[in-house]
């Protein structure tokens, strides 16, 4: 008989003080701090909770869209459309309001509509095969582009009355609704991919789709319904943005594709599918929000947070492997 | 070029494009005689070269299995720096423009090639950062303001407009550098190594094809080519402004697409690209000519795209394999 | 060996490999003579993998030394191993399939003008030249993926002959063969013989290994036990020394009695793949499908699991009809199906063995959607009790277990969803002999339970050991249906191969 191989041995007891130090969420957590305390000290602004709650406005709409998401990116798959699917909602909604629809029934008709893009898109990545990440870059252009050919140069900004109170209308005066919507959400999402059946199978599929789908997951059905969810999310937060920012042109939500992702990772999911978990986003889309908060404080121009975000998602998938290699290299300069 | 090569070279994809590329000729002209117009002809072409060789600089890295979605930012980058030196200095020759251009797209291209090729990330999630990064980084030079045609020297716009032959330099700079691709990918090691690469990276790396080297050359070469491209653009366009070339990066999927690159690498051909890039360029031409808004471009592309990729996909696949022998009479002599 | 020159063309020498705290070659010797086949055995796990590795340069020994042609050497990457003449042929191919066949074969090592640019002709002529001489037909323009697998295995050979090879390492060159393909197989070997090659041959079967090779070496557990003639050995010697013991009981069918039928198919069909499938699998039954590569039996077994096309005929599942319309509603029905591909197909290595074997019992265990910690625990500690798998605790990655561990995982995967019917593909291909007898007398202990099994495999004493009946498969279509009293190597042969044949009894 062969040996029993032993697998490595554990070098850190499980549960152990430094094993949770290690972990992504708490690295985050820290820095979360940091930058807290950085921005308290930089600006006597910071801690006043009204503009602390006001700052969630600028992230929350982005943060629906990091939920859903997260989950098409640990199913291995990635959707760049979401930005284009916000200005299209945004259109048509927009379309719908000079016609004279309700505010309740502008925001379904804008959930309805993201729904139908993600599963658009849910439907040419599964049903003819084709990778997600060119399919989301033709529907990016066909969605934005839809939006242009509606609006051409020009914006929408007749709405309802009411229609400004989902965006810009405060619980208690003090905490948007937008924020408490995020929160719900986010606490739904959070049962979804961690204590339900389909949390579960999703994790199995995004690290071996093979194996998942001899084990009787149906993962193509998975993956069309999350492209969907996707969709959907884009719906609610296009009509919380428009709400926000009052207009609906063409060219809004720009960058959302590449800062959600961004979200998505420094939130320690793995780009590769697979692994990842609902509190590290979350703390993820409060890092980014607070930094963002502290910079406007300080006057810095919102390109720049552009600049840092993309240095932010490079960083993310970068440092697991930079440490690897460091630690590869440290242990062979010492058996050298 | 022999008999092999030549096979290789083309199939019978890059003849059905080629006919429907000839055919949407004949169809536009037809409806608007204008559009064979020298004038009309003249711009045509000039566009076009500028995307083919946007779009073979892309094709590269596809081929490799990775993709490039930071090429237009470099371009913008590279254009406004360029932009900038003419305004300060008007009479710097343009050879020396050139090498700064190139030197520009060296440094971005390796910033990139250090991240995919020596820490192994993935290349659309890197691309898409430094996509941000770059393009905030002209925001950072320009501060917002623009070049207007009037502050560049005289050699920076005279050269790329320049005409030989009755073509502008554009198109023969684009002839030479497309041709080169062509040799390198037909009948250079390196050239072939790509296709190995992206065909089946194990066994690439079996037969010792180093994917490290390579893949930094790729992106290096990527960055050149954003470097020069940034030039002559800003240079025919007579126009530096932050949002250079925004949108391209679809632009050069879609041609690499439509003329059956495979986005999971391994498999493509020039010619079938150039068809591409002519086909796009063709229909972006035609719209205002037979009175279609140019906001319907966006639009036209991701459809095209998604049409594209759909059919490419239906071809991969292989069939069912075909196992029966047909016209055979069942002799199920079988004990149940 | 050849009288005027012992020498061997390639020889390992006291080789020591270590991985992190496992030692995979702990002291060998190979040694390969010009014109000669040496055949190496070995239980999975033995080194054998490795060894071939260090041959072609892959991995460096920790110690020991390498010598070609007498003098030391050290192969610091498949070039150099190359350049002096050890190539090899792999049980995976690893060629492009989107490139020519000549492209393939000259890969890594591209003929070259004066000017750097590439010499295609002289590629392609060369490359007719060595198919020639494998008396082949393929045309060098041809793009790899139009061939099939024995064509794209002499493709292989072609490449590695391409190098002016004097060492010819070929890995379990058998395992994807029909028994036609084998042959030719064979020929070509001998003619590799006759060019005066030295020849490494690894496989499991001993069929191989007495068909054509003349000498033999022996691994275990990392450490070699010898080596000599075919000629002055037998089957039972060489077990003994892979294994360390004797296996006598090398197919322990087990004795039980059948009982009604369980699963009844009748004039299955699709267009393209299979047609007119009927057969009934009884309660307690071992049904074996034997056919050639190609016949169609996995098409047909994934087809009855619901991840491939049916567009004729009826299933009942215990007199109820079974529409296999998905994986999911299949298990539901009890029919579980164990792939070829296990590493692929079976366990999902980064996740934890509670989450890997609760996987497609989920459902089941959960409070509605909720996920139900503790019947997932209690499930887990069943199956590892009752398997004994060797292991942590249920949260520990299961890419963390050593392979058979692995593999109990992946049944314990199976056999909680109390499946009433289970198909196994191929399951001993590639296994070593004594986890062969393992895995024969753990479908014992399936039939003894209760369970039915069917089982595809192409190793024939395998199935007439194992099975209470062989469906004999051609080209889609069943070609004869054996009951045990009935089994006879050639007519299953003959039949697979669509002979004709008499009436059968």
């Amino acid at each position: 008989m062969s040996p029993v191989v032993s697998p490595m041995p554990r070098r850190v007891a499980r549960g152990s003080f430094w094993a949770l130090f290690k972990r992504w969420e708490t690295i985050l957590l820290l820095i979360l701090v940091a930058i807290c305390v950085i921005n308290a000290r930089s600006s006597p602004y910071f801690l006043n909770p009204h503009n602390l709650f006001d700052s969630t406005q600028s992230f929350s709409e982005k943060a629906m869209i990091v939920l859903s998401m997260t989950l098409v990116i640990i199913g291995r798959d990635i959707d760049l459309s979401v930005a284009s699917n916000v200005a299209m909602c945004s259109t048509l909604m927009g379309w719908l309001a000079l016609h004279g629809l309700s505010t309740s029934s502008l925001l379904i008709a804008s959930v309805l509509i993201g729904t139908l893009a993600g599963s658009f898109n849910g439907m040419i990545i599964t049903r003819f095969k084709v990778p997600a990440i060119v399919v989301t870059i033709g529907t990016l252009s066909l969605f934005r582009g839809i939006a242009y050919i509606v609006l051409g140069d020009h914006a929408f900004t007749t709405y309802p009355a009411n229609f400004w109170e989902l965006g810009q209308g405060y619980l208690f005066g003090l905490i948007p609704y937008e924020f408490l919507v995020f929160l719900g959400l986010a606490v739904l999402f959070y049962l979804l991919l961690h204590r339900t059946i389909i949390g579960r199978n999703l994790f199995a599929y995004g690290n071996n789709p093979d194996a998942a789908l001899y084990s009787g997951i149906q993962v193509d059905s998975y993956r069309f319904w999350f492209f969907t969810l996707n969709g959907t999310m884009c719906g609610l937060a296009s009509a919380f943005l428009t709400s926000r920012i009052g207009a609906t042109r063409p060219n809004m939500a720009l960058g959302w594709d590449m800062e959600s992702i961004a979200m998505v990772v420094l939130g320690g999911v793995s780009i590769m599918g697979g692994s990842g978990t609902m509190i590290g986003v979350l703390l993820s889309v409060f890092v980014m929000g607070m930094l963002t908060f502290g910079l406007g404080l300080v006057n810095i121009p919102g390109i720049m947070m552009t600049v840092v975000v993309g240095f932010l998602l490079i960083g993310a998938i970068a440092s697991p492997i930079v440490i690897k290699k460091l630690s590869a290299w440290r242990r062979e300069r010492a058996r050298a | 070029m022999n008999r092999m090569t030549f096979k290789k070279a083309t199939s019978n994809r890059d003849l059905v494009l080629g006919l429907i590329v000839a055919a949407l000729l004949v169809i536009i002209t037809l409806r608007a005689p204008v559009f064979l117009s020298a004038g009309s002809l003249d711009t045509l072409v000039t566009d076009g070269a500028l995307l083919a060789m946007m779009a073979v600089a892309q094709m590269l890295p596809i081929l490799t299995g990775g993709i490039d979605l930071s090429i237009p930012a470099n371009m913008a980058f590279t254009g406004m720096a360029t932009a900038l030196l003419s305004k300060a200095h008007p009479t710097m020759p343009v050879l020396l423009t050139v090498l700064i251009a190139l030197a520009i797209g060296l440094v971005l291209g390796a910033f990139n090639g250090v991240f995919i090729a020596y820490l192994g990330l993935p290349p659309m999630v890197v691309t898409l950062g430094t996509m941000s990064i770059f393009r905030g980084a002209v925001f950072l030079l320009s501060h917002g303001a623009w070049v207007n045609a009037q502050d560049f020297g005289a050699p920076y716009l005279a050269f790329p407009m320049g005409r030989l032959l009755g073509l502008t330099h554009i198109v023969w700079i684009s002839a030479v550098l497309v041709a080169a691709a062509y040799v390198f990918l037909n009948h250079m090691k390196k050239g072939r190594e790509l296709y190995a690469l992206g065909g089946n990276p194990s066994a690439a790396q079996y037969v010792g094809i180093n994917d490290t080297h390579n893949k930094m050359l790729i992106y290096i070469i990527t960055g050149l080519a954003g470097g020069l491209c940034g030039y002559l653009w800003v240079a025919r366009y007579a126009i530096a402004y932050t949002e250079i070339a925004l949108g391209f990066e679809l632009q050069t999927v879609a041609a690499c697409v439509i003329g059956g690159v495979s986005i999971t690498g391994g498999r493509g051909t020039i010619p079938g690209t150039l068809l591409g890039a002519a086909f796009l360029v063709i229909i972006y031409n035609a719209l205002p000519i037979v009175n279609i808004s140019p906001f319907w471009q966006m639009a036209i592309s991701g459809a095209v795209v998604l049409a594209a990729v759909i059919l490419n996909s239906r071809g991969e696949r292989s069939q069912g394999k075909v196992i029966l022998e047909r016209g055979r009479v069942s002799t199920s002599k079988v004990a149940l | 060996m050849d009288p005027t020159d012992p020498t061997p063309v390639l020889s390992l020498q006291g080789i020591r490999k270590q991985f992190g705290g496992i030692q995979a070659l702990g002291g060998v010797d190979l040694n390969l003579y010009s014109g000669q086949v040496m055949g190496l055995l070995g239980e999975n796990g033995a080194g054998k993998s490795t060894a071939v590795k260090i041959l072609t340069g892959i991995y460096q020994p920790d110690g020991g030394r390498i010598l070609a042609a007498g003098q030391p050497v050290s192969f610091k990457g498949t070039q150099d191993a190359w350049k002096h003449g050890v190539t090899a042929v792999h049980q995976e191919t690893v060629m492009f399939d989107e490139l020519s066949v000549a492209e393939n074969i000259f890969s890594g090592h591209f003929i070259r003008r004066r000017g750097g640019l590439l010499d295609w002709a002289t590629m392609r002529s060369r490359a007719a030249q060595l198919m020639a001489d494998l008396e082949s037909d393929i045309r060098p323009e041809t793009p790899l993926k139009q061939l099939s697998v024995a064509q794209k295995h002499i493709v292989e050979i072609a490449r590695a002959l391409s190098h002016d090879s004097s060492v010819v390492i070929m890995d379990e060159p058998t395992a994807a063969l029909s028994v036609h393909e084998i042959e030719d197989l064979y020929k070509i070997v001998r003619h590799l013989k006759a060019l005066g090659k030295a020849i490494l041959f690894i496989s499991h079967k001993f069929d191989d290994i007495f068909a054509i090779c003349d000498r033999y070496t022996v691994f275990r557990d990392g450490g070699y036990v010898g080596t000599g003639a075919i000629q002055d050995v037998n089957q039972d010697d060489l077990v003994r020394m892979m294994v360390g013991r004797s296996v006598t009981r090398m197919f322990p069918k087990a004795d039980v009695e059948l009982g009604e039928p369980v699963l009844e198919v009748r004039a299955l069909g699709n267009e393209t793949e299979f047609d007119d499938i009927s057969f009934t699998l009884h309660k307690r039954e071992v049904l074996g499908f034997y056919g050639l590569v190609g016949a169609g039996r996995t098409e047909l077994m994934e087809a009855l699991f619901g991840l491939g096309r049916i567009t004729r005929g009826d299933i009942r599942m215990r007199n109820q009809p079974l529409c296999p319309a998905s994986p999911r509603n299949v298990i539901e029905a009890g029919i579980v199906y164990v792939p070829e591909d296990r590493q692929r197909n079976g366990a999902i290595l980064p996740l934890s063995i509670q989450h890997n074997i609760t996987l497609p019992s989920v459902r089941k265990l959960a409070h509605g959607p909720f996920l139900n910690d503790r019947a997932e625990l209690r499930m887990t500690a069943n199956i590892v009790q009752r398997l004994s798998v060797k292991c942590f605790g249920p949260n520990q990655k299961v890419g963390e277990l050593s392979g058979g561990n692995q593999q109990k995982v992946v049944i314990g995967k199976w056999l909680a969803t109390q499946p009433l019917v289970v198909i196994l593909d191929e399951p001993t291909k590639g296994i070593d002999i004594g986890s062969k007898a393992a895995v024969h007398s753990f479908i014992g202990e399936l039939v003894t339970e209760g369970l039915s099994v069917v089982m595809v495999s192409s190793e024939l004493p395998e199935l007439m050991g194992m099975a209470d009946r062989i469906v004999v498969l051609h080209k889609g279509r069943i070609a004869r249906i054996l009951e045990r009293a009935q089994f006879d190597a050639e007519a299953i042969v003959a039949a697979a191969s669509g002979l004709a044949e008499s009436c059968p009894a």
